[in-house]
């Protein structure tokens, strides 16, 4: 007999799922006016966790007319005092995170040791960390006299959903908004936890308003006269339909889109640990990650020995059941995400790249691919350039220093890149001349509430996170 | 092929190409592999590996007879209640403690049981060369089938390299044919991971059947890193030479728990291959009887503690 792990799972018990879920407007969770609802389902078994109200241009407008209402306190309540609701928001998030962890794991597909381990630890720290910053504002390096936008309209994605929720809402309302968030269509529960939460902290009315829908949804409050500001995070596409709607008013606007992260690997790296880096960078989420090193950039006389050790370490990456504490990979997001990811997959095929995965038992039911790298892959390849947003990694090589910079700043995209090398001297060189907007050395896919987040070029506009992240919330700064 | 002629300057080239280790990295990987949950059939199979891998270890200076062959009756029936329970990898004990465990063992169905010896001036290995060929020697005429040599640590730290490789090879001819030589790197002596690398490199260049984490005598010994490191060593001294090397964490390991976190270690860093006694040893003492009451807690579904283990 070998070493098998036996199943472990995690217990949905703590989770209590409502049949319906309504919109939270105003401090208070109301149907939409259309009483039109739609399933939001597990993507590892496909079964329906629950329906989640449909809000339209009629629930948009009464929650921005809520978020309004709020203002009135919120602007005006003293600094000290909002950041009390963040600590106890935060507090209470910890308080309740491995249900925020089950929940997550259940709706996304993610696996329980990441929603526990990463997801549902750094949301709390984005509160507690802009909970810090709510009364020392002026001292954020934006003037002396900073002023919220007033209500901001937030649109966040399916990858991340409460942290992408923690990263909007925190700073917006240490800063002294009042936002109107619409969570992604396929995975809007933990927003809706998130609403039960502000009730638990007693946050007041419509500070927090919280619509759930699809596309047209989020275009009622891209378009709202009333909202102040837009933030968004998602794909290219929408971010540049916004930027194009946004474009000629006075609202504000940060984007945080895609990516085609480049890891760059030099021949004197420490191979074990950027073995595990390279996982990390594209498994890490099932590779539903903007900032995913998708393309491995490796120095060519090392490049057999680091991916004989990847193939070897892929082979040891389990996939399956997201609730399971020893599963690495859980399932793709939603059926349309896996025929996308299937789509580039079959282009490299076609294109010449060799595809290798490990063997591994994909589960009957749900959406799943398994890891995979393509090698022999050119900048001319399709998997070189566009987003796949799965666990896809293209492995290009390179010769020197100069041709590797070369080829990860050869891309409409730049919002992150990983550097490997013992060199402290190379890695300084590196990110210096790297386009892009986060820069790891010797690690990949670290966050932080303290370090701002965002791209170059069509990866984003803004930053998010830190001081930088704050001057985003205020207006008049420079 | 040997891969370094034993010269200081072809020791230094052959641990040149090796990859340096990132201790962040390092570090960040264990810490994942510690979360492994382990359940039900998988706990039950990982706590007899554990108990069949234990070098059952006494290395007091009040070591008695008495109490080695206490150790050693323990060795062959671990639980005298439930003889499913496999006897433990082997006796490790001080040189003049060898022949009475041998005896012992052999007096009481435990032939099997292979009788370690720690030698080379262990723990400190500060002693010169005749003295640890002496100390091996005795310990191999006594019935030691395996030999726990320390490496030179101050050689190592200060450089001199062909001495740390030299004694090594020297002890090795001695335990040819005889005794199998596990190296005891003292891995809290030599503290970065890219030490623990090269000395391990270093220590299996010069036949070292097995490389051990440490004497149990300084803090910290194996923490899960450092064996992490070890057996990511292991697996690519096999891909340069064919050759299986073992690795034995000795020191700090008294949980089921902590042992089971060793196993998925070598399960998913060298892989299933090591994992048998043959490749894969755990020095401790108390350990053992941690390991007996889970194992009791999961056939008879409740915790019986700590009076009903012997003590020894």
């Amino acid at each position: 007999m070998t070493f098998e792990y036996s199943s472990a799972p995690e217990s949905k018990a703590i989770v209590k799922l409502d049949p319906v879920y309504k919109l939270y407007i105003g401090g208070k969770f109301v149907a939409p006016k259309s009483g039109k609802t739609f399933a939001t389902i597990n993507p590892a078994t496909e079964e329906v966790l629950a329906k989640v109200g449909y809000a339209e241009k009629a629930d948009v407008d009464k929650a921005v007319k809520a978020a309004q209402a709020g203002l009135k306190i919120w602007s005006k309540m003293a600094p000290s005092e909002r950041g009390k609701y963040l600590y106890r928001i935060a507090r209470i998030m910890q308080e309740r995170a491995r249900e925020f962890a089950v929940l997550e794991t259940m709706d996304n597909g993610k696996p329980i040791r990441e929603t526990r381990d990463v997801d549902i630890p750094l949301a709390a720290a984005h509160f507690f960390y802009h909970a810090g910053w709510a009364d020392k504002l002026e001292h954020a390096g934006v003037g002396s006299n900073p002023k919220p936008y007033g209500v901001v309209g937030q649109i966040i994605p399916w990858n991340f959903p409460l942290l992408m929720l923690a990263w909007k809402i925190a700073p917006a309302l240490a800063t002294g908004n009042t936002v109107v968030l619409k969570p992604a269509e396929t995975t809007p529960l933990t927003a809706m936890l998130f609403a039960q939460v502000c009730e638990q902290a007693e946050l007041p009315a419509g500070v927090v308003n919280i619509v759930t829908g699809d596309g047209a949804t989020g275009a009622a409050i891209v378009n709202h006269p009333d909202i102040s500001k837009i933030a968004f995070t998602g794909s290219t596409d929408v971010g540049k339909l916004i930027a194009r709607s946004v474009a000629g008013t006075n609202k504000g606007l940060t984007l945080e889109l895609g990516g085609k992260g480049a890891n760059i690997v030099f021949e004197d790296a420490p191979i074990d640990e950027t073995v595990e880096g390279i996982v990390n960078g594209i498994f890490f989420n099932q590779g539903h990650v903007c900032c995913a090193g998708s393309r491995l950039l490796v120095q060519e006389n090392i490049q057999e020995e680091v991916l004989e050790k990847l193939k070897h370490r892929m082979g040891q990456i389990r996939l399956g059941d997201p609730l399971d504490k020893n599963t690495d990979i859980g399932a793709i997001n939603s059926r349309e995400q896996l025929n996308k990811i299937t789509e580039l997959a079959k282009s490299g095929d076609e294109e010449g790249a060799m595809r290798f995965s490990p063997s591994c038992t994909i589960p009957g039911k749900g959406f799943w691919f398994p890891p995979t790298i393509f090698t022999g892959v050119t900048q001319a390849h399709r998997i070189a350039t566009e987003e796949i947003f799965g666990p896809v990694l293209s492995v290009i090589s390179f010769r020197t220093p100069q041709e590797a910079i070369e080829k990860a700043n050869n891309t409409p995209y730049g919002l992150s890149a990983g550097i490997w090398t013992d060199k402290g001297s190379r890695i300084l060189w590196t990110a210096k001349h790297l386009r892009a907007g986060v820069i790891w050395a010797n690690t990949f896919n670290k966050f932080d509430p303290a370090s701002p987040f965002g791209g170059y070029k069509e990866s984003g506009w803004g930053r998010e996170g830190g001081r930088h992240g704050l001057s985003a919330y205020l207006k008049g700064a420079k | 092929m040997a891969l370094t002629d034993g010269s200081l300057i072809s020791i230094k080239g052959f641990l040149r190409t090796l990859s340096p280790v990132d201790q962040v990295g390092a570090d960040a990987r264990a810490a994942m592999l510690a979360t492994r949950s382990i359940k039900t059939d998988s706990k039950r199979w990982a706590i007899d590996m554990a108990i069949s891998m234990i070098d059952l270890t006494t290395l007091e200076g009040a070591d008695t007879e008495g109490k080695v062959k206490a150790i050693c009756n323990k060795a062959i029936r671990p639980d005298p209640s439930d003889p499913t329970v496999p006897h433990v990898g082997a006796i490790c004990v001080y040189n003049d403690m060898v022949s009475i465990a041998r005896k012992h063992l052999d007096a009481s169905g435990g032939h099997d049981i292979p009788v370690a010896a720690v030698s080379t001036a262990f723990p400190s290995g500060r002693a010169s060369l005749e003295v640890k060929e002496r100390d091996t020697k005795d310990a191999i005429a006594n019935g030691a089938t395996e030999i726990d040599m320390v490496i030179d640590r101050g050689a190592f730290l200060s450089g001199d390299l062909e001495k740390v490789y030299s004694e090594i090879v020297f002890i090795k001819s001695l335990c040819e044919g005889k005794a199998h030589l596990k190296v005891i790197l003292e891995t809290g002596e030599l503290v970065t991971y890219d030490n623990v690398r090269k000395a391990s490199f270093l220590a299996m260049a010069a036949g070292a059947d097995f490389i051990k984490t440490s004497t149990g005598k300084v803090s910290p010994a194996a923490t899960a890193p450092v064996v992490l490191v070890m057996l990511e060593a292991v697996r690519d001294f096999y891909q340069m030479t064919g050759q299986r090397i073992g690795v034995k964490p000795a020191g700090g390991i008294r949980t089921t728990k902590d042992a089971i976190k060793q196993l998925v270690l070598v399960k998913e860093t060298a892989g299933e291959e090591w994992l048998n006694p043959e490749l894969f040893r755990i020095g401790a003492s108390a350990l053992l009887n941690d390991l007996l009451m889970q194992r009791k807690k999961l056939t008879s579904g409740h915790y019986e503690g700590p009076n009903y283990v012997t003590l020894d």
